[in-house]
């Protein structure tokens, strides 16, 4: 047992050797920078340099600003993943392509396309002018760049969760005279719990994350649009130490939030072969059935 | 107080009718591709057939067609379904499973969990009440879902082959268990188990192409098969043809000898009668009735089908002559455990033969032999 569980088993993988040498060398890709930065930390003025009135700041935007957009994103994300993943109009699938460019685009073109929507001379911002309603250059202009741009994470997670789950609970739950509404909330959103959780915390973190699209819709104002991202870009100019030990902050607020929810890919759908049946006398038709999602 | 459909699908040529007594269990057999469970999804309200109508103790489920298109929608209909997988809700308790549909209809969360105690005791399943479906064995996740269906009230249950995912020790509990519980409720069954069909259902359809070929009662259709498949079920050899004086003569000019079947069986509505055997069947004295049937069903010409089973059967190498039996040349396809038997399969037709008779003919796929039959052995009767 003093090699995991999963090895323990003795279970054939079915990796080439070949393969571990290239997976090491991705992995050391992601954590090689990070280490070198995490060495550059000056220690002994970390404290001073991440409690200082603009980092509190930033920090404590950042995180009420994602909170905000990933609520967003679950309000808006979950009608729309049920709609792609379960209905069927007209205009599906081009809707779907244009739910996923923001994954694609560069934050800083969406920023722009905000700025001609929710700007002062925008599309609709001069009808919110009329009611004087100002977004862009507010916080409320950070949360809705966060939110264009993390709604996508949301979308492709839940459709692919709702998609492998399939429609057949919800039918059987239907014959037992659930209307839809029940259907909803008692069968189809439990099912897909699991994927609207990973969904949610990749929101998150791509909302603590974002950068081009604040700057350009929202401004860099402290205390108001100046999100710790921003903040580190700001003081990478002048104050090298403090926009490092503000990375690395991120840093461990990203990997915390990322660790806490997501528990890693669920366990395989199959039991390896020569794995012995868990108590009783389970067959593969039943521990199918049993399955949590399929 | 009748359920009553017909449905037409046309994408997948499935056209049917059908009628269900208040208290009557009525088996649905067929093919796989048959369109059974296209039917149970009609009824249920999961697809929507291209025209038809439907109505359950005077409700209407739909009506479709030129300038009609009501539809209720599958939580208003009363139709629960029971699946080969028991499809319980994995994230609820086999208690809060079985309460879903009593909470769906309204109930409070204390009389729903109530009624759930109430049928998972009717299961014999009270003891599993906060178990998880992970935590239920194959057999009892079943039968909590056989509760969870029966929970809410349904006035039409749908059971989708119920036994066919279970292994060969849960599957016989299960069907008694589905006995009881079905004694004096209507409900239709896919199945592919004759068992079932003997044991569950007072009468069996068989559907083949998306339409009914055959229905009647499960001990008529058993003992008197009119199609193939359900001479399949019964473990006979069917032949069709058209009858003659002493059997029958098959599409491409075989002459197969047998008794005309003497017993006329109480005339389906299905089959339309031939003027005599109305006219006869009116008047008094089964005698008679079954006599004057016999001269009118049997009257050459009529489509008619040869039935025997295929203990009957024997295999020579060379053709063997001596009235009356009949003998056909085939070419052997299988060969087949089946009891203590050789089960000779050629073509559509079989014969058993003993292990020790088979070898010492040397039986193999491919081998071209005579099939024998005692005339006295093949029931002839019209299709």
């Amino acid at each position: 047992m003093n090699t995991g569980l999963r090895r323990s088993t003795g279970a054939y993988a079915g990796i080439p050797f070949w393969i571990y040498p290239i997976a090491a060398a991705g992995a050391l890709l992601v954590m090689l920078p990070l280490a070198a930065m995490a060495a550059r930390v000056n220690w002994a003025n970390f404290v001073p340099l991440v409690t200082s009135q603009s980092s509190l700041d930033a920090l404590g935007l950042s995180l009420r600003t994602s909170a905000v957009s990933t609520v967003l994103c679950i309000v808006l994300g979950v009608p729309l993943a049920l709609v792609l993943a379960r209905g069927s109009f007209p205009g599906q699938r081009l809707l779907r392509s244009f739910v996923l460019l923001p994954l694609v685009l560069p934050p800083v073109v969406g920023g722009i396309a905000l700025l001609y929507t929710f700007g002062r001379q925008g599309l609709l911002g001069r009808s919110l002018e009329v009611l004087g309603i100002q977004i862009a250059f507010s916080t409320a202009a950070v949360v809705i760049a966060q939110t264009f741009v993390a709604l996508p994470f949301l979308v492709v997670s839940l459709e692919g969760t709702l998609r492998t789950t399939g429609s057949r609970y919800e039918a059987v739950a239907a014959t037992l005279g659930a209307k839809p509404a029940t259907v909803l909330r008692r069968v189809t959103l439990p099912l897909v719990l699991p994927g609207l959780a990973s969904g949610a915390v990749l929101s998150f973190a791509r909302s603590l994350g974002e950068f081009g699209a604040t700057l350009t819709f929202a401004g860099s104002l402290q205390g108001v649009t100046r999100t710790l991202p921003l903040e580190i870009y700001l003081q990478r100019e002048t104050d090298a130490d403090s926009a490092v030990a503000l990375s690395l902050v991120l840093v461990a607020v990203a990997v915390t939030v990322v660790s806490v929810s997501h528990r890693g890919p669920r366990r395989p759908a199959a039991p390896p072969f020569g794995s012995r049946p868990v108590p009783g006398e389970r067959t593969t038709a039943e521990s199918a059935a049993g399955g949590d999602v399929r | 107080m009748t359920f009553q459909l017909e449905a037409a699908v046309a994408a997948r040529s499935f056209d049917v009718s059908l009628t269900v007594g208040p208290m009557e269990t009525v088996a649905v057999m067929g093919p796989n591709g048959a369109g059974k469970s296209t039917l149970l999804a009609v009824i249920a309200g999961l697809l929507r057939p291209d025209t038809g109508m439907a109505h359950l103790d005077g409700r209407p489920l739909f009506d479709l067609g030129a300038g009609r298109s009501a539809w209720t929608a599958p939580h208003h209909r009363g139709t629960a379904l029971l699946a080969q997988e028991p499809m319980l809700f994995p994230h609820l308790t086999a208690l809060e499973n079985v309460a879903f549909g009593p909470r769906s209809r309204g109930l409070s969360r204390s009389r729903a969990r109530d009624a759930g105690r109430h049928w998972l005791r009717a299961v014999d399943a009270a003891e599993l009440e906060s178990r998880r479906p992970a935590e239920l064995s194959g057999g009892q996740a079943q039968r909590v879902a056989v509760a969870r269906a029966l929970a809410a009230d349904p006035g039409l249950l749908l059971l989708d082959e119920p036994m066919a995912a279970l292994d060969i020790h849960a599957a016989p509990l299960l069907r008694r268990l589905l006995k009881r519980v079905l004694e004096g409720r209507r409900a239709i069954i896919i199945t592919h188990d004759v068992l079932d069909a003997l044991m569950l259902a007072d009468r069996v359809v068989v559907l083949e192409n998306g339409k009914i070929s055959e229905a009647g009662a499960t001990r008529d259709v058993l003992q008197r098969p009119k199609s193939r498949f359900a001479a399949g079920l019964a473990g006979l050899n069917l032949v069709a043809g058209t009858l003659t004086e002493h059997g029958i003569r098959t599409a491409d000019g075989q002459d197969i000898a047998g008794l005309h079947d003497p017993q006329l069986d109480v005339p389906h509505p299905h089959i339309p009668l031939p003027e005599a055997a109305t006219a006869s069947a009116a008047g008094n004295g089964v005698q008679e009735r079954s006599a004057a049937g016999n001269a009118g069903l049997l009257a050459p010409g009529r489509d008619g089908v040869a039935v025997f089973p295929p203990s009957a059967v024997s295999v020579f190498l060379t053709e063997a002559h001596g009235s009356p039996r009949n003998s056909f040349p085939v070419t052997i396809t299988d060969l087949e455990p089946h009891g203590d038997q050789i089960r000779v399969r050629a073509g559509g037709l079989s014969a058993d033969v003993t292990p020790a008779a088979s070898a010492d003919l040397g039986l193999a796929p491919g081998m071209k032999v005579f099939f024998v039959i005692k005339a006295g052995a093949v029931s002839v009767y019209p299709a």
